[in-house]
């Protein structure tokens, strides 16, 4: 880091402050606006601080929207899909690092493969599968998909190859079976990298648009994004709710944010690389 | 072995099979609403290129790539800089900007889609205020494109300001001390040691940033669905109302190929420029 003077200090603030209030308008809107009163928000649009403020959009959100399943929906959806990838992801990304077995290359290429192809390709056959299979709307039928990521399997593989063969071996010596040696000596190791990942599918997920959206079309299945986005579209409401709605959905990442921000950031940047 | 076969499993049923499933479909005129599935050779590949709506949606795409990527590394590179420094708060501001990325792209566009409105949007009744005659954002041709951009920006602007910013903290300070020896001004240090070392870190993001942009959907489908006019109707938006409005399954699959074909090669024109112009610079 670099210190600056004093002058650059004063100049460098206010620059920033009010380039700062600019960028989080929205945001702040959309926490006043979801304290106003009805009445404030379509009939002062251009106040952005209300005269009055409310909870009552806080309790007409679970009564105009299915707010409560919409939570219920994205936690079931995120929380399962990103314990059932780290497992998977962690097993698969050890076997490619640390185990050599018959195809193991060829199989790791295709996994790396499957990571170039964007999602728009498999989304078609995907929703016919799940149309056969008569799951479209389940959760089995949102969630198999994400059960591993070849992501996560390729960033495992890379944090296992970091632990020492010599750990492996000493394990052997002492009798350990090859699970046990991977549960009991290896996982331990890289627990940064599983929190990293961790953090990552759980903020994908939980923000993901188009793929909840083509797997559900009842609101009892819809996660937040989903449900939040086509309730407004499809049923006059409200905008009070809807905001408090937005809000609410954001505070759970908000908050896990403020705890471990460095650990996040290494999480999200992982989407960047993804992407 | 064992261990792999769970993953190995999941992805060959839900990816590797889907990709030829779709590889397949893009030669069949296949529709489960009007029960069609019939095999059409490259009939799909050549409508494509003469279906006007899917040209518009490319030309669309084009559009919203060649204006986001460009702007958004040229901000995140300005914040960058700037945030580099240790002044008071810049600990604050850097968290600030990067919140966007922790949020739903579709819950930001739920309230992108009101601030912009024409009536009660508190963006256009300020710009009015201030003298700046503003119509309606997201139901003029002229600006819904520029509206989703803007939104897009936002969003990810945050984002990729923190990898510069680590781009910047890899580079070892005494480059910056001998350049100041040598008498080079903070402008010329600026072009002469900060850009052609962050080469590989702008390569980064450029790179995955013209992925995703060409893949753009969420906050069209929740801002402006395509419209007005088709003035935002892209690429991954029009397969999608093929795929899944119309059920012309089929011919979505041969538009996601085409897509898919333009990002491959994009991106690897990209990785080639960037390792050339990594090389003249004598990192390579």
């Amino acid at each position: 880091m670099i210190r600056v003077s004093r002058t650059a200090n004063v100049t460098l603030l206010g620059a920033f402050s009010l380039l700062g209030f600019v960028f989080f308008l929205p945001m702040l809107w959309m926490v006043l606006s979801s304290i106003k009163p009805e009445a404030l928000i379509m009939g002062q649009p251009g106040v952005l601080w209300p005269a009055a403020f409310t909870a009552d959009n806080y309790t007409k959100l679970f009564t105009q929207i299915p707010f409560f399943r919409f939570l219920i929906n994205s936690v079931i959806f995120s929380a399962g899909v990103t314990a059932s990838s780290l497992l998977l992801d962690s097993m698969a990304g050890y076997a490619f690092a640390k185990l050599r077995f018959r195809g193991s290359q060829a199989v790791f290429v295709l996994v790396l493969v499957t990571m170039m192809v964007p999602f728009q390709i498999t989304m078609i056959p995907l929703y016919l599968t799940m149309n056969q299979m008569h799951i479209l709307n389940t959760f089995a039928g949102l969630m198999l998909p994400r059960l591993t990521s070849a992501f996560g399997i390729y960033f495992m593989r890379q944090a296992f190859l970091s632990v020492p063969n010599e750990l492996l071996d000493a394990g052997r010596i002492d009798g350990l079976g090859e699970f046990a040696i991977f549960r009991r000596i290896c996982l331990p190791v890289v627990t940064s990298a599983l929190t990293t990942l961790g953090v990552f599918h759980f903020m994908y997920n939980w923000n993901d648009f188009l793929w909840p959206m083509l797997m559900t079309n009842t609101t009892e299945m819809q996660t937040l994004p989903v449900g939040l986005a086509l309730f407004q579209g499809e049923h006059v409401m409200d905008h009070g709710p809807m905001f408090a709605g937005a809000v609410l959905s954001i505070v759970p990442i908000f908050l896990l944010f403020i705890a471990a921000q460095k650990t996040f950031i290494k999480g999200i940047a992982l989407s960047g690389i993804k992407g | 072995m064992l261990m792999v076969l769970p993953s190995a499993a999941v992805i060959a049923v839900f990816t590797l099979f889907p990709i030829l499933q779709s590889a397949a479909m893009s030669f069949y005129n296949w529709n489960i609403l009007k029960n069609i599935q019939k095999f059409v050779g490259f009939d799909n590949f050549l409508k494509a290129f003469q279906d006007e709506r899917f040209l518009n949606a490319l030309a669309n795409t084009f559009i919203y790539t060649v204006s986001y990527v460009p702007l958004l590394v040229v901000m995140a590179l300005v914040l960058a800089v700037f945030l580099s420094y240790a002044f008071w708060g810049s600990g604050f501001f850097r968290s600030l900007f990067f919140l966007p990325a922790i949020t739903s792209m579709a819950i930001i566009a739920i309230v992108f889609r009101f601030i912009l409105d024409g009536d009660i949007g508190l963006v256009s009744l300020w710009l009015n205020q201030l003298g700046i005659p503003v119509k309606d954002f997201l139901r003029m041709p002229e600006t819904a494109m520029g509206s989703i951009v803007f939104t897009g920006l936002w969003r990810w602007l945050g984002f990729n300001m923190v990898i510069v910013l680590a781009g910047l903290n890899s580079i070892p300070e005494t480059l910056y001390e001998a350049a100041e020896i040598d008498g080079a001004g903070k402008v010329r240090q600026f072009f002469r040691v900060t850009i052609p070392l962050l080469i590989p870190t702008l390569a980064f993001i450029v790179i995955t940033n013209l992925i995703n942009a060409f893949q753009v959907f969420d906050q069209i489908y929740v801002m402006t669905k395509g419209g007005p006019m088709f003035s935002t109707e892209v690429s991954v938006y029009y397969i999608f109302y093929q795929g899944f409005t119309v059920f012309s399954m089929g011919y979505a699959s041969s538009l996601a190929f085409i897509l898919f074909v333009l990002i491959f090669l994009v991106t690897l024109v990209q990785l080639r420029w960037f390792r050339r112009s990594e090389r003249e610079d004598g990192l390579a």
